[in-house]
């Protein structure tokens, strides 16, 4: 009985891979696409010059930044998170770690692409790598943009690694059930990999440690990215809060993130069956109380600033309380917390339904705060002569919304190629009682690879 | 002998004529944008004089403040750059590589002035200033960031004339185009190294205040007005 309930879900969710629909190469080709217009209006701002944008003196950063921290954002949710959950053994996580490491890896690549599009000559970015110059120039070490660089490219390693490392088992089933190709492609992947209990055993010490190191490592890359204003003598980006508040909001964003992401998998894929309301449940929980935390920092941040009353930071609150950018200020109060807060603490209204509406909110609401943390204050620093105002245009917007597309088309890749939920994992959750490596023994006796 | 270049503006005697203005736009083949861009706020004026209105029509009183660079000795453009092209020099200048750019933008929105400039699209000049270009200024390629620099070309050329006659360099020798073009003597600029020039004399008026001050930059350029008591006394 045992087996077929495995081999059952061995072929629910490896049929994603195995199996294509016309669906999914006319979405692919849809998302292509729009990458492709993305690309394109980048290299149209790098032909005629940076001027295309909305940026101006002295709005300097505007949307392509704002998306970098949004993004950046986004990808906290997936490491982090399955990190946290591995380390505390919490079982409910098994169906949910890899939807939210793949979050991880995409959004880094997607969000480090950011600051590249936004240089003045992104031809030269690679000035920023150590490199041994005959010139003998190094990167200025002082500069948060350097630090970003290491802690980005760091995080960015690790998570592939925190990705590819819980996968191999994974590899091994595909190649051992496929021929041709397939065979010889998952075959490389998965390393080698038998099954044996030496093997089980240094993956297991070997995702432990990468558990235990990446969560000091995601904390530091948010923090680092929040040192990019926090150094900086700015009305309202100079303050103490910055890091710890900037994680809680990617945590928060990333979060939201891997609720809808999770919701569209389970729909376009059928694994209602593995992704259920109790995981929508746990992570609403979980995103309610980043609200709480968020919320807090927020009135923290503005409380601060309002008792202290010095005149140039007054300007840049007030212009997001009652100014040019209040609304945007107080749609961010509804999506993060006017929106999120009843939907995920009302018994009645918790559904997934409720879940996705309020993560949505989030979404946007978290995209918000990171808008309205660069833009203001830049708008009104400096002597009030110089103060200013910015407008996106249309190619930071095609960028913007390219950026979307980019990640639904490297998730859609990826899951045609690996499976979206670990098969092994959720086996051993299945099999409580049994060690892995003893019901692989057991399959190798009898015969058959699992 | 190192210098340590500063600036006084004397506010009372600034008459807001802006000739600084275009004096500094020829000197340092600075682009003029166009009204279009201009009004999307990309023009460069390394130096712009900052108009105040104080009171209602008629009653009106205009204050005119010239704000460049301020030089200052702890800049919050020089750390924040990640590749050294906004850095110190040993004169004690903020100067700016332009090779070195990648075009970050974020020494711009570091320093508290505003004023540093982008090149947000490659430069021209409206006819016929194209032909006026400066030859001991390099023009800069588009996505790089520039600012005032203090005519270094100009304290450069004094430097190598002083030191051809084999003398010092006399107080006044170097004049900046702004500080060449004010007629009414309201910019001065000298060696704060030297504490027998005009500009240190200046630099310890008390007359003297240093622009956004409570930001700890250490500017180098030091603003000369009335107090308040005497603003009133006047009236």
């Amino acid at each position: 009985m045992t087996r077929r309930t495995s081999n059952s879900l061995t072929d629910d969710l490896l049929r994603p891979v195995l199996e294509t629909s016309t669906k999914f190469y006319v979405t692919t080709a849809l998302l292509a696409l729009i990458v492709a217009a993305g690309f394109g209006t980048w290299f149209y701002q790098i032909y005629f010059g940076l001027g295309v944008t909305g940026d101006n003196w002295p709005v300097f950063w505007g949307l392509h930044e704002t998306n970098f921290v949004f993004w950046i954002g986004i990808s906290h949710a997936g490491t982090l998170i399955s990190a946290i959950l591995r380390i505390v053994n919490a079982t409910w996580r098994r169906p949910v770690t890899r939807c939210a490491e793949v979050i991880t890896a995409f959004a880094l690549m997607i969000g480090a692409l950011f600051p590249l599009i936004h240089l003045g000559r992104p031809w030269l970015a690679w000035w920023l790598i150590p490199y041994p110059s005959e010139r003998l120039l190094w990167p200025n070490y002082r500069s948060p943009l350097v630090w970003d660089f290491f802690a980005i490219n760091t995080y960015l390693l690790s998570s592939l690694l925190f990705l590819a490392l819980p996968a191999i088992p994974d590899f091994a089933l595909i190649r051992d059930r496929t021929t041709g190709w397939r065979n010889w492609f998952y075959g490389k992947l998965s390393l080698g990999w038998q099954g044996t209990p030496k093997q089980w055993h240094r993956l297991e010490s070997a995702m432990h440690m990468m558990a235990l190191a990446i969560i000091p490592i995601a904390i530091s890359v948010h923090t680092i990215v929040s040192f990019d204003f926090s150094m900086a003598v700015v009305p309202m980006w100079h303050s103490t809060i910055f890091g710890p508040y900037f994680v809680v909001g990617a945590i928060f964003s990333g979060i939201a993130a891997l609720n809808i992401v999770m919701a569209i998998v389970r729909k376009a894929l059928h694994l209602e069956k593995y992704l259920q309301p109790i995981h929508f449940r746990n992570l609403g929980k979980l995103m309610l109380a980043m609200s709480l935390l968020w919320g807090y920092f927020v009135f923290n941040e503005r409380l601060v600033t309002w008792y202290g009353n010095t005149p140039h930071e007054m300007a840049a609150l007030w212009s997001t309380q009652m100014g040019r950018y209040s609304p945007l200020f107080w749609t961010m109060i509804v999506c993060n917390f006017v929106l999120p807060f009843p939907l995920l603490t009302i018994r009645k209204l918790r559904s997934i339904t409720a879940t996705v509406i309020a993560s949505c909110g989030v979404v946007v609401g978290m995209w918000l705060e990171r808008f309205l943390i660069i833009v203001p204050s830049l708008s009104y620093k400096g002597t009030p002569y110089s103060w200013g105002a910015y407008l996106p245009r249309w190619p930071e917007i095609v960028i913007f919304s390219s950026s979307f597309a980019a990640m639904a088309l490297l998730y859609l890749l990826f899951s045609k190629f690996i499976p979206i939920i670990s098969i092994w994992e959720m086996k051993v959750g299945e099999h409580p009682h049994i060690k892995v490596a003893a019901e692989v023994q057991e399959a190798e006796a009898a015969g058959e690879l699992i | 002998m190192s210098h340590n270049w500063g600036m006084a503006v004397d506010l009372d005697r600034c008459t807001g004529c802006e000739a600084c203005v275009v004096a500094c736009h020829s000197e340092n083949n600075i682009p003029t944008v166009g009204a279009t861009e201009a009004a999307r706020g990309r023009a460069m004026h390394w130096i712009r004089v900052e108009r105040y209105w104080e009171g209602e029509f008629p009653d009106v009183k205009v204050k005119f403040r010239p704000v460049l660079c301020q030089q200052c000795d702890t800049a919050p453009c020089e750390p924040v750059c990640p590749t050294y092209a906004s850095s110190h020099s040993e004169d004690g200048l903020n100067s700016q590589i332009y090779n070195r750019c990648i075009g970050t933008r974020y020494c711009a929105n570091a320093c508290g002035y505003n004023v540093r400039f982008f090149n947000f699209f490659p430069p021209a000049w409206d006819k016929p200033l194209h032909l006026q270009l400066n030859p001991d200024v390099s023009v800069r390629e588009g996505g790089v960031m520039e600012k005032c620099t203090f005519c270094i070309q100009r304290i450069n050329a004094g430097k190598v004339a002083s030191g051809m006659a084999q003398r010092p360099l006399m107080d006044g020798e170097i004049q900046p185009a702004c500080v060449q073009s004010c007629s009414a003597n309201a910019l001065v600029f000298g060696d704060l190294a030297d504490p027998d020039s005009m500009v240190s004399k200046l630099a310890k008026s008390p007359r003297g205040t240093k622009l956004l001050e409570e930001l700890g930059t250490k500017p180098k350029i030091t603003y000369l007005q009335r107090g308040s008591w005497d603003d009133s006394q006047n009236k």
